[in-house]
């Protein structure tokens, strides 16, 4: 018989660890305690919270565990970028990827053990969804890093769809922004969605972070084809309600752009992009495509991109290309996976 | 009403019935307030604490009432309290929205679980010509509203039974059948709507099979 999992610690706000102290008859200044061990001093143990009374710690340890977990495996690219596999409470597995550059160092991190929203441009979507992850799962993966002290930017770009998590995403984002928790900008912080709206609403009521979008094209009737989730929730309303926000002066709003051959990579996109965005201060990352197994689409060429960029950028809207990064270890956009591990387990 | 709102605005609706058909099974029905295009969603909970969750709508247009299947999560959010409600109960309810409407033809359904209702929806709407149905279950029980659609597609309804041997249906799951089955036309329309597993598995077969993703139209639930 299994032994019952305790719940864990790891990935609580302050408000739930003020009910984990209430509940096991605690003072409330341990709350206090709790969250300076588990996010400041990053203790990996009850054991090592030692300014709680041993009682305390006694009581704590019979509900709980920290809930920290090492990588159990990890890929270098040739580029540098790296790829972890993380093993999460149900025995599922995620990967997250670390992605030096000269001047910044940013993690990937995945919200779920693959994903519901079926994009066909993405080998995530492949393994079609497991399970959410915790807020201490996604928290886990930036925490138990080898590289944690060197991370410059977080984005929530890895397996899974953040606004389908919610809850969980939210408290993360909490915990790693708040002063109990992480102290992290926000503005180092980018959380990435197809575009879900009840979930966008309340990510941009509920926290600070950056917003990226993943749009892919302009037209209806091709984002249909490209990611059901279309269907429900179409890019024009998503833009409704980006337009209706107030961002602000620090907050981003962005738009992911894979280039697709023949499919999304022409004027005619380039100029319907501009007047769908026409009224919201944004930008957009153009990306390439990275092939997935029995893909019926292709990747733009390198000039094709280029031009892209240079149509966007001459309508006045900021246009990046993103750099390709882990391709050959399969860390690159869109190609994340746990499939194969998760058919063993 | 602002439309770009419709689908977060909710209505208080009194339930009409809330039937379970199967183990773990529901249909839920309420008077119609408002008309749809077969194949739409609303949005649906039964307090403004709880998130809406979206569901086909499985009547036809012109019916009194609206039916909705669902299945009860045992550990989710909604489904246990939406399980509980009886006649005369309140519920919150959406417009309906969405876009995953057939309008071409010939077009092949493809469906798992609860994800016959949209197809219910536009057979009860009259929508049946050139129309083939390829539903999938583990048990006989579980095919859902399966002599209604008997009735109405005939010979261009098929059964995949992945769980029991049973006369007249095929012995495998959808994915089974479609790559078993070598005459799918690649000019027809396909439409899915099932679990994520099960789409992406079924477009891929497709795909292999030369035809064109863009005639390849998904519903995912999530």
């Amino acid at each position: 018989m299994m032994p019952e999992q305790r719940e864990f610690l790891f990935g609580k706000t302050y408000t739930q660890l003020t009910t984990v102290c209430k509940d096991l008859g605690l003072p409330s200044f341990t709350a206090s305690q709790l969250a300076d061990w588990l996010y400041k001093k990053q203790v990996a143990t009850i054991d090592e919270m030692t300014n709680i009374s041993k009682t305390g710690r006694e009581k704590l340890a019979a509900r709980f565990d920290t809930g920290i977990s090492a990588p159990s495996k990890v890929q270098v690219s040739s580029d540098g970028t790296k790829k972890y596999l993380y093993t999460t409470s149900g025995g599922k597995f995620i990967e997250t990827a670390y992605i030096p550059e000269t001047n910044r160092k940013t993690l990937c991190v995945s919200s779920q053990v693959g994903c519901k929203m079926g994009c066909l441009f993405c080998m995530t979507g492949k393994q079609g969804f497991q399970a959410n992850l915790s807020s201490g799962e996604i928290i886990n993966q930036i925490r138990s890093l080898p590289e944690r002290d060197l991370l410059t930017n977080i984005v929530y770009m890895g397996m899974g769809e953040p606004f389908d998590n919610l809850d969980a995403v939210l408290d993360s984002l909490e915990i790693l922004t708040s002063e109990y928790g992480y102290g992290m900008s926000p503005k180092r912080i980018t959380v990435s969605t197809i575009g879900i709206i009840p979930g966008l609403k309340r990510f941009l009521d509920n926290s600070k972070c950056h917003l990226a979008v993943s749009l892919h094209t302009p037209f209806d009737e091709e984002r249909r084809k490209l990611m059901p989730v279309e269907h429900v929730y179409p890019l024009s309303k998503v833009l409704d309600e980006i337009r209706s926000f107030d961002f602000g002066r620090q907050r981003r709003v962005s738009f992911e752009y894979i280039m697709f051959k023949g499919l999304n990579d022409t004027a005619r996109h380039a100029k319907e992009l501009s007047r769908i965005l026409n009224g919201i201060k944004c930008r957009i990352n153009l990306i390439r495509f990275h092939p997935i197994p029995d893909t019926p689409l292709e990747g733009s060429g390198r000039q094709t991109i280029e031009d892209f960029q240079q149509m966007l950028n001459n309508k006045g809207i900021t246009t990046t290309i993103r750099q390709s990064r882990g391709q050959d270890i399969y860390a690159a956009c869109g190609l994340l996976s746990t499939k194969e591990l998760v058919k063993e387990s | 009403m602002s439309d770009k709102l419709t689908h977060t605005i909710l209505r208080k609706i009194k339930v009409n019935s809330n039937e379970e058909i199967i183990p773990g099974i529901f249909i839920l029905k309420f008077k119609r307030p408002f008309t749809f295009i077969p194949g739409q969603v609303i949005g649906i909970t039964t307090s403004e604490q709880i998130t809406a969750r979206l569901y086909s709508i499985a009547s036809g247009k012109d019916d009194p009432d609206i039916s909705i299947l669902y299945n009860r999560v045992e550990d989710g959010k909604l489904t246990p309290d939406l399980s509980r409600l009886r006649k005369g109960e309140t519920l919150l309810v959406s417009d309906p929205f969405g876009s995953f409407t057939d309008t071409r033809i010939p077009s092949w359904w493809i469906a798992t679980g609860t994800g016959v209702a949209p197809f219910i929806s536009m057979i009860r709407s009259g929508i049946t010509e050139q129309k083939t149905l390829v539903q999938g279950a583990r048990t006989r029980e579980s095919f859902y509203f399966s002599g209604e659609l008997e009735k109405s597609l005939e010979n261009h309804y098929i059964r995949c039974c992945s769980g029991e041997n049973l006369t007249g249906y095929f012995p495998g799951r959808v994915t089974d059948f479609l790559v078993a089955e070598n005459n799918l036309p690649t000019d027809n329309m396909y439409y899915l709507c099932g679990s994520a597993e099960m789409v992406v598995s079924t477009r891929d077969i497709l795909i292999s099979r030369n035809i064109p993703f863009s005639n390849i139209v998904s519903e995912i639930y999530f």
